[in-house]
């Protein structure tokens, strides 16, 4: 009886055993059976990835520099953050670690195009059903709950190390802002307007590209600046299943102790990632310049 | 008489899980309190009949909670009703499908919107061409027709900036050019002076009424403000608790109220400036034959008897002569008036 409360009642080491064993041996038959035609699916992504990486490491670093640098000024009208990104840039650059810049930026660049390509249009489905919101909420919450290295394991068991598979975690891990805030920001699009839109004899499409989407822009934009943020940090973590780039520098100087190695390339992921918040940011404040009134 | 162009009959909307159900309880006389008490559904409206005139402006009145906005809904299905019917043109529009829904409502029906309702990220021009490129119009073709209808409501010269640059009462203009480009036969008006400040409210009202001069549209017209109600309905409904209180002209409602709820409302009501000429005046093919002889003054038929009284007291004519147009539409004797304004 004594025992019942200090001992919590476990199932038996051997059931315990056997249901792990299930599970593994189930998943590893599985990825056995259908690996080869996941990775057959997911190459495509891997042509891209190495396409973009390619092209970001091929083009000599001052168009790199320079195209930044436009963007930033495109985005933000500010000559500080330009400047700000140059020398950011350069210092990055002459610290030896432009090459794993590049290849950091390329992945995210990618994950960052795809969480869109499945979160906007998941976004749009549960703002429009709420039986679809109520199934994929708690999917959300578990995926952004759950640690992010307990996932690398079915994805390294179906796929191996590489590339794709580190995209696909990171991808798993950034796409839950974009689903959920392009639902709110379709969701909060003011009834009124909504309203207006059915008066004219809107249809469900004209009503979503001519009114829901554009309003919920704004908001989308947040989703999209939190994705790139998550897949920045995600990044890192990825290295440990062969994701090259800054973050397999900063596993190396974690494994080595190497304190320098590790402080740069940790400054240079800070760089990429005030780049890429700025500039989303800046643009997607410039979607909304209109509905806060002012003068042009 | 001119014909009916939207007509409603028994129209009941109960709002809640499987409201279909309550209908008969309502049917039979269950309150509004009782229903939501029991069942827990709310009775939006009760038993509406309602014949709108082609041309005429029909503003329905009450305050929050009674129902009138839930009423304009029904009329272009923006709210599907729970039991009755509504017939445009003889059309009853509860049966139709989504498809011949859209069409309908691109070709019979323009709103005007409370809080106004445009759009924040387009422009004024293309927010007024928002129902044309919704029918896929081309803009050679929208663009024309926008501009003229946003010099109409007096805002040319703002077509390319955009809504939250402008005020209150120019969003609203905004509002009514937007369902005038669409040039529907119906225009449906919730609330839409209700948010403006007392001015500029009545210049839209003047506006309004300057413009139905020329368009002759068949108006339904939502508000709280029994004024306002007066002054551009050519009949009235009040509505309360979502039940019809009284129906009628102007003249109707303000020397025969029917129920409490609507005497309390009329009972601050300055006739004077309320009342225009037209409302008073009896009709033309009755003039007793003796007061012709004498000292006649004419006037136009849309004038507030505020704007004449003096003028009838200093001339004291045997009789006013109300015309529209240039063309005598009816007359108004001494003691008409005299009646109209001690009752």
């Amino acid at each position: 009886m004594i025992d019942l409360l200090t001992e919590f009642p476990e199932l038996p080491r051997t059931v315990l055993r056997d249901i792990k064993k299930t599970v593994d041996l189930g998943f590893k038959e599985f990825s056995r059976a259908y690996g080869e035609s996941i990775e057959g699916f997911f190459y495509p992504l891997l042509k891209l990835l190495v396409f973009i990486e390619d092209v970001l490491i091929a083009t000599p670093w001052p168009i790199i520099i320079g195209i930044v640098a436009g963007l930033g000024y495109w985005a933000t009208r500010s000559y500080k953050l330009v400047m700000g990104v140059i020398v950011a840039l350069f210092v990055v650059g002459l610290f030896g670690m432009w090459e794993d810049t590049m290849e950091t930026s390329g992945i995210i660049i990618v994950s960052t195009l795809v969480s869109i390509l499945i979160g906007i249009p998941l976004g749009i489905a549960m703002s429009k059903s709420n039986t679809a919101q109520s199934i994929v909420t708690p999917i959300l919450d578990f995926m952004q709950t759950l640690p992010p290295f307990v996932y690398l394991v079915p994805v390294v068991m179906l796929l191996g190390i590489g590339k794709v598979p580190g995209l696909i975690a990171v991808v798993v891990y950034a796409v839950p802002p974009v689903v959920r805030l392009t639902n709110l920001g379709i969701r909060e699009v003011d009834k009124e307007i909504i309203e207006a839109a059915e008066s004219f004899g809107a249809t469900p499409r004209q009503k979503l590209y001519k009114v829901q989407i554009p309003l919920a822009m704004p908001t989308i934009f947040a989703g999209i600046n939190q994705t790139i943020m998550m897949a920045l940090a995600m990044v890192i973590i990825a290295s440990m299943i062969g994701v090259k780039g800054l973050g397999l520098e900063v596993l190396r100087s974690i494994t080595n102790q190497y304190l320098a190695l590790g402080l740069l390339n940790g400054a240079a992921i800070v760089v990429i990632a005030i780049i890429f918040d700025r500039i989303s940011q800046a643009y997607g404040k410039r979607i909304q310049e209109h509905r806060k009134g002012g003068h042009h | 008489m001119s014909k009916t162009k939207i007509k409603i009959e028994n129209l009941y909307k109960i709002f809640g899980r499987n409201s279909k159900s309550s209908i008969e309880l309502v049917q039979n006389g269950m309150s509004k309190d009782e229903l939501l008490e029991k069942k827990g559904h709310v009775l939006g409206l009760n038993d509406i009949n309602m014949s709108i005139e082609e041309s005429s402006v029909h503003v329905v009145m009450g305050l929050s909670g009674s129902g009138k906005s839930t009423l304009i809904r029904h009329i272009n299905r923006l709210i599907d009703p729970t039991d009755g019917i509504v017939e445009v043109d003889g059309q009853d529009i509860t049966k139709l499908d989504a498809i011949g829904l859209n069409e309908f409502r691109k070709n019979k029906t323009g709103m005007v919107f409370q809080r106004f309702g445009l759009l924040p990220h387009l422009n004024i021009l293309d927010n007024v061409t928002f129902g044309l490129d919704i029918k896929k119009v081309d803009k050679s073709i929208s663009h024309p027709k926008a501009m003229d209808w946003l010099n109409q409501v007096g805002l040319d010269g703002y077509e390319r900036r955009y809504p939250q640059e402008l005020s209150g009462g120019m969003q609203q203009r905004v509002g009514l050019a937007r369902a005038l480009t669409n040039d529907p036969e119906i225009l449906l008006m919730d609330e839409a002076f209700s948010a403006l400040d007392p001015l500029i409210k009545k210049d839209m009202q003047d506006i309004l009424i300057d413009l139905q001069k020329k368009l002759k549209k068949t108006i339904v017209f939502i508000t709280h403000d029994l004024d306002e109600a007066l002054k551009l309905g050519d009949k009235i409904a009040i509505l309360k608790d979502g039940f019809m209180d009284q129906e009628g002209t102007a003249i109707d409602i303000l020397l025969d109220p029917k129920t409490d709820y609507v005497k309390r409302f009329v009972e601050d009501v300055n006739r004077s400036r309320v009342l225009k000429a037209k409302n008073i005046m009896e009709s033309h093919d009755k003039i007793p034959q003796d007061l012709l002889n004498g000292q006649k003054m004419t006037l136009e038929d849309d004038l507030v008897l505020d704007k004449f009284l003096n003028k009838v007291i200093t001339e004291k004519p045997s009789l006013i002569e109300v015309q529209s147009n240039g063309n005598a539409v009816g007359y108004i004797t001494a003691d008409r008036l005299s009646f109209i304004l001690q009752k």
